[in-house]
This record gives C-alpha cells, structure tokens and sequence, in this order.
C-alpha cells in the first residue's frame, strides 16, 4: 500500500526524522494559509499523487510570495500531471504539499528495502541524490553503498558508520545522520514497510540533515496490525475496478488487452495471462480467484471483468484442486443469470468434481465454448477477441 | 525412492482443528499420509477425526515422534507457529499459510540457519511423494507414482497443471515440491534441484518459476555447474506489466530487474529447456523425458 508524500513526512515527524515545515493543501486559499504560516520564502508547491517524476511534470513549483503560492496553486490542483509513472493519461491531482524551501548543500539519496536474497534490511545510500537511482545503479554503481542489516540483530552504530563514511560526510552532520538512519531504520520495522526512500536527503547550509521528499510503500500482508496506516489509503490513486475486487478478496489487476479471464492460483493465472497473448491476442486483466474461493466470488470476479467495457471475450481457465469444478460453474452460471453476458464464453475446466462442473455448464442453458486444454484455451479466445 | 517426504513421514497438523486444517488433515490421511497428530493452543486432549491434539508442538513431537509438520495457521500467527516448530526441532516444516508478513518471515529465516529444520513455503500448496505421502493441498489424484519425474514449483495450481499434463503423458513423478509464491521462503530452486540429482530415482527434472527476484537465475547457474539430469523449464509471467504484484507476494518485477525474459534466457544459457506455450508442456516432457 502506497501512501502519498505529505503523509510520509506525518509519519517522519513521529519519529523526528526531520522534513520541511509545510502541510497538505486542498485548494489556493488553503495553500496561502500554509504558507503564512510558514513565514518566509521560497516556499514550494508540491503536487501530491502516488507517482514519482513530479517534478518533470510539471507538479512541483517555487514561490516566492503569497501570490505566487496562490498561482501555483491553483494551476497544480485539477492537472493532469503526466509523468513516466502514472502512463500517457496522467494522473489529476486533487491535493498539494505546500513546504518551506531549504538552502542545500548536497543532496544524497537514501532507502531501505527488505532483501529478499538475503532476508536482511538493505540500506541503498548514494552521493548521487535527487537522480533516478536506478539510472545511478546503472551508470556510476560505484556510487552506490549497500549494507545488510540482520533485522533479529537490528541496527548498530557501525552500519551507520557505514553508510556516513561511503557517503563521504562531513564530520559535522555523521551524528545527526547516523541518528536519522536510525529513526528511519525502526520506522521501517515497526510499520512493516516494504520500501522507504528519501530522494533527496539533504544537507543545507547550515549542516542540518533534512528529508526533503519522503517515499513509503507497505506490506499489504501486515496491515492487519497496523490499522493506522490503513486510513491513510487512497481510494482515488487506485482503479476503480481494483478497488471493488479489493472489496472481495479477489486479486485483480486491469490491464490494457481485451481478452478478460478468471483464473484461480497466481500462477496459473500469469501462465493464462500468457498463453492468451502467445495465441495473438492480449489479457484486459489479471485475476486471480484464489484457491478457496467461493461461488460468490466467482460471481464478483465475473462481474468485475463484465464491467469493463474494452472486455471482448472470457476465458475461464480452472484447475480444481480446493476450488471444486461444480463451485465454479456454479458461481459462472449465476453470475451469467444476474448479468447479461454481451461477449463471448470461453470455459476450461479440471480437476477435482470437474464431471460435476461439467455437467452444471452444459445443463445452465448457457452460450459458451468449452477447451480440451490450455492451449485450445487459448486459441478459442484469441480467435474470437481478434476477429 | 523420493526426496524430503516418503512413506515413514509422521504428520503433525498445526491448526489442525480450523476449517482448511480439518479439511485438508483428512485428505492427506485418505491419501495414506501418516498424520500422527495434531496442534492447536488450548485444544490439547482432544480428538480431530481419531487424530490425537495437543497444546504445543514439543509435546506433540514427544508423544508422536513426529518428524514433520504442515501448518494451516492463519498469518498473524503463522511465523510463531513456524518458530515453535523450528524450537521443537521438527526436521521438516511445510508452512501452507498465504499472507505472512515478509518482515516476519525474515526473521523465520534467520531463526532456521544453523537449525536442524528445513522449512518449505509459505504461501505454498506443500509437497507430494505420489503413492507414498501428500503433505499439502494439492489434488492427490493428479499424480502418478513411481517417478522418474521430480517437480519444484514456486506456484500451486500452475504446478497441478503441469503434473496434470505429465501424468496425461503416462509419465509419473518422484516428488513434487511447491516452494512458495513469497519473496522471502524456506527452501529454494537449488535445495530441490540438489536433491532431486542425488536422488537416484529421480531422472529428469520440471522446473516452475514466475517473476520477480532472481531465484531461477540462481537455480541457472546452480544448474549449468552441478545438474546432469535433463530440465525442463516453465517461467510464468511474460505478459505481466512491471510494478505490480501479480498475486503472488514475490510475484513483481522491480526496477527493471525480475523479468520473465531474464529468466528464460538465464535458464537456456544453462542447457534448461525452456518451454515457451504452457499448453505445450506435455508435450515436450515427451520428447525430452521420452527416453528415460
């Protein structure tokens, strides 16, 4: 679960990792107040959508009174900011972060992920701050530091230490950073974080150390015990399609292709999603009903995948193992009841209670093509989506 | 002969007395798995079907001489029970929960170096001798004993589709092992990959990888070095858009890194073939495995 940056920095200041003064703004006035507050200048405006490059874009802009905060204002809440993350119909931005500006010295770059070869929290630094890390990584990785940190051991003095010297710090901001990665480190395990990245951190003129952007990511598996964090989602950063799946447990995602399918089991679904597009056509989503799922999910999930209009033909592929083949066919049949199927049916089933299954389909009165295999699956649908 | 599982297994079930615990603890038993007990806190000295439940795992091990143990316990609890298991010294753990907290399972991980455990999962449909022991949730019947075919798989269904067509082939399998969807799990590619080339039985291999994380690059390279045996390898997700998780936890491709290509062309640069149309998989094991 991805939150925006001014609620990054909320969470920052509860562990006094320090960040710009600045609040959150839902129109000009509002921003005008903030910046009052504030009471010098610059003072920048900050687009907030969950997506990086908004600089680029257009979504970030310096003031440097009352009434340019008021224009920039303006003009930012309502864009459509296009950057290289939201894809070519952007993204409208409904909220601004209006923060004081800092005099830098140096910008650095910093994030912890969970390393999955090594089970260990990753620190990434480098002195290469406010790029694109990935560009850095590929062009300057001597740039780049890395240290494991043991999270049964957690955090010492002599990673920081680590990180301070790779970075080439001046002495006078070591203790202050190394008190940051800290900070940063148990606000990491205590909200079970997926990622935290400051791009960039800076050091101003005046040698303090401050975040002056602020990245969280989530583990959508620990938010049961974090139910703060939790009222910090978004419903308007997600596809309203997503968002309703959500709602039953049902993992979809929508994609650009115009074949719909329902698959249960992530994997079988990705290897569908594939065999869809090997046969010449391209998956409108992925969806995966899960291995428990029950006639009703089944029916949302069909229902999801009939609203949305660039669906031009379904495939059902399901290998019955704790999804029995007569549950499915059930949630099918009365999902096809309830809503007018417009588009064409391609079902293929196996498994557990799959003669069962079978003969539900075949006795539902409904229009649809049966496939032997996968691979006639697949052929049947993409022959019907292209033509 | 097989690998990590056979016919001595002894079973402990932790959750044994949830709905899919219940469930799944009385298919392994029609299947003729040894399930010689059964854990669930505050249930200890009662009875699930004639199956013997017990309050902890120590106890359960005492009294059961159990080696082995697969938990259906829900996620905020999963590594806890995990960790008992590890702390009772149960040789082999086979974890089925889906939804574990990647930062716990960090610490599970860590727990297990230098233990005596094996753990295989989470998120994960568990593992199958066929004809000697099911542990796991996968359909029993699809499966045809006798080998010569070992199975690792980081998916579950995608793993009975594929033995599913092995079998529709006539050709059966020693062990099928599903490792996990996770990004952080117990036992790896190299693990099995290891047992399966020193289990004699074992003559040709069928490996199942997906996106995200460089598991099947490292597999490749383990492979090229130290496997003999013929491979046959699947990768799911060429489709799958990056950034986003593909059901599965560890099922994305990040930073440009994770990708299916990646991993297909890691895996033929090894000697592995690659199967490319998943409804093609019988098909090839045919011809590759046909000779065997």
């Amino acid at each position: 679960m991805k939150v925006h940056e001014f609620q990054a920095k909320q969470i920052f200041r509860s562990y006094k990792i320090p960040v710009p003064d600045g609040d959150v703004a839902f129109d000009h006035q509002n921003a005008t107040q903030i910046a009052k507050g504030i009471g010098k200048f610059p003072v920048v405006v900050k687009a907030q959508i969950h997506a990086g490059g908004r600089g680029k874009g257009g979504g970030v802009q310096l003031a440097h009174s009352l009434d340019e905060v008021s224009q920039h204002a303006s003009s930012i809440i309502g864009m459509n900011l296009v950057t290289h993350q939201t894809g070519p119909e952007g993204k409208q931005v409904k909220k601004i972060l209006v923060e004081s500006g800092v005099n830098i010295e140096k910008e650095l770059y910093l994030s912890l992920i969970p390393d999955r070869e090594t089970a260990c929290i990753l620190v990434i630094a480098s002195e290469a701050g406010g790029m694109d890390i990935e560009e850095v990584a590929a062009l300057t990785p001597e740039k780049i530091i890395k240290v494991f940190i043991n999270p049964l051991s957690g955090i010492s003095p002599h990673h920081c230490r680590q990180v301070a010297f790779g970075l080439n710090l001046p002495a006078s901001v070591i203790k202050e950073f190394s008190q940051i990665l800290t900070r940063l480190y148990y606000l990491f395990v205590e909200n079970d974080c997926s990622l935290v990245e400051i791009n960039p951190l800076v050091i101003t003129k005046e040698s303090r150390v401050i975040a002056l952007d602020a990245k969280m990511d989530f583990d959508d598996n620990a938010m049961f015990r974090h139910k703060d964090i939790l009222e910090f989602r978004d419903l308007d950063e997600e596809d309203p399609l997503e968002v309703e799946a959500s709602k039953y447990n049902l993992n979809y995602i929508n994609l650009d292709g115009t074949v719909g399918n329902m698959v249960n089991g992530a994997g079988l679904a990705m290897a569908v999603m594939d065999t869809i597009k090997l046969a010449g056509a391209e998956p409108a989503n992925f969806l995966d009903v899960g291995g428990g799922a029950t006639a009703e999910m089944v029916e949302k999930g069909f229902k999801i995948i009939l609203s949305d209009d660039k669906v031009k033909a379904i495939l059902i592929n399901i290998f019955g193992g704790i999804l029995r083949c007569d549950i499915l066919a059930n949630g099918v049949v009365e999902a096809a009841r309830k809503t007018k199927i417009k588009v064409p049916l391609v079902v293929r089933m196996e498994g557990t209670n799959v003669e069962e299954g079978r003969k539900i389909l075949a006795e539902s009165g409904l229009k649809l093509f049966t496939a032997v295999d996968m691979k006639d699956a697949g052929e049947k649908v993409a022959n019907i989506a292209v033509s | 002969m097989s690998v990590f599982v056979n016919s001595d297994t002894r079973l402990l079930v932790q959750g044994i007395t949830g709905k899919e615990g219940q469930f799944h603890t009385r298919q392994c038993v029609a299947y003729g798995t040894q399930v010689v007990g059964g854990v669930t806190p505050g249930k200890g000295g009662s009875l699930m079907d004639d199956i013997p439940v017990f309050n902890g795992v120590r106890e359960a091990k005492e009294k059961t001489h159990a080696n082995c143990t697969m938990i259906f316990v829900p996620p905020p609890f999963a590594a806890d029970a995990i960790m008992e298991a590890v702390d009772a010294g149960i040789e082999l753990i086979v974890a089925i929960t889906e939804g574990i907290p990647v930062l716990d399972m960090m610490r599970v991980k860590h727990m297990l170096k230098g233990s005596g455990s094996r753990l295989i999962g989470p998120n994960c449909p568990g593992i199958i001798s066929p004809g000697q022991a099911k542990i796991g949730i996968m359909p029993g019947k699809i499966h045809k004993p006798g080998g010569p075919i070992g199975v690792v798989s980081r998916s579950g269904t995608l793993t009975y589709e594929v033995v599913f067509q092995l079998t529709g082939k006539n050709i059966g399998q020693t062990t099928c092992i599903g490792i996990g969807g996770d990004p952080v799990n117990g036992t790896n590619f190299i693990d099995c990959l290891a047992a399966f080339q020193n289990d004699p039985e074992t003559k040709g291999i069928v490996m199942v990888g997906e996106i995200g994380g460089n598991a099947e690059e490292d597999a490749a390279d383990f492979i090229r070095s130290n496997v003999t045996k013929p491979v046959i390898g699947f990768i799911a997700g060429i489709s799958a858009p990056p950034g986003r998780r593909m059901g599965h936890a560890g099922a994305i491709i990040s930073g440009g890194s994770g990708t299916a290509k990646a991993k297909i062309a890691a895996l033929k640069s090894a000697g592995v073939n690659v199967c490319e149309n998943l409804g093609l998989m019988g098909e090839m094991c045919r011809e590759v495995f046909g000779g065997i």
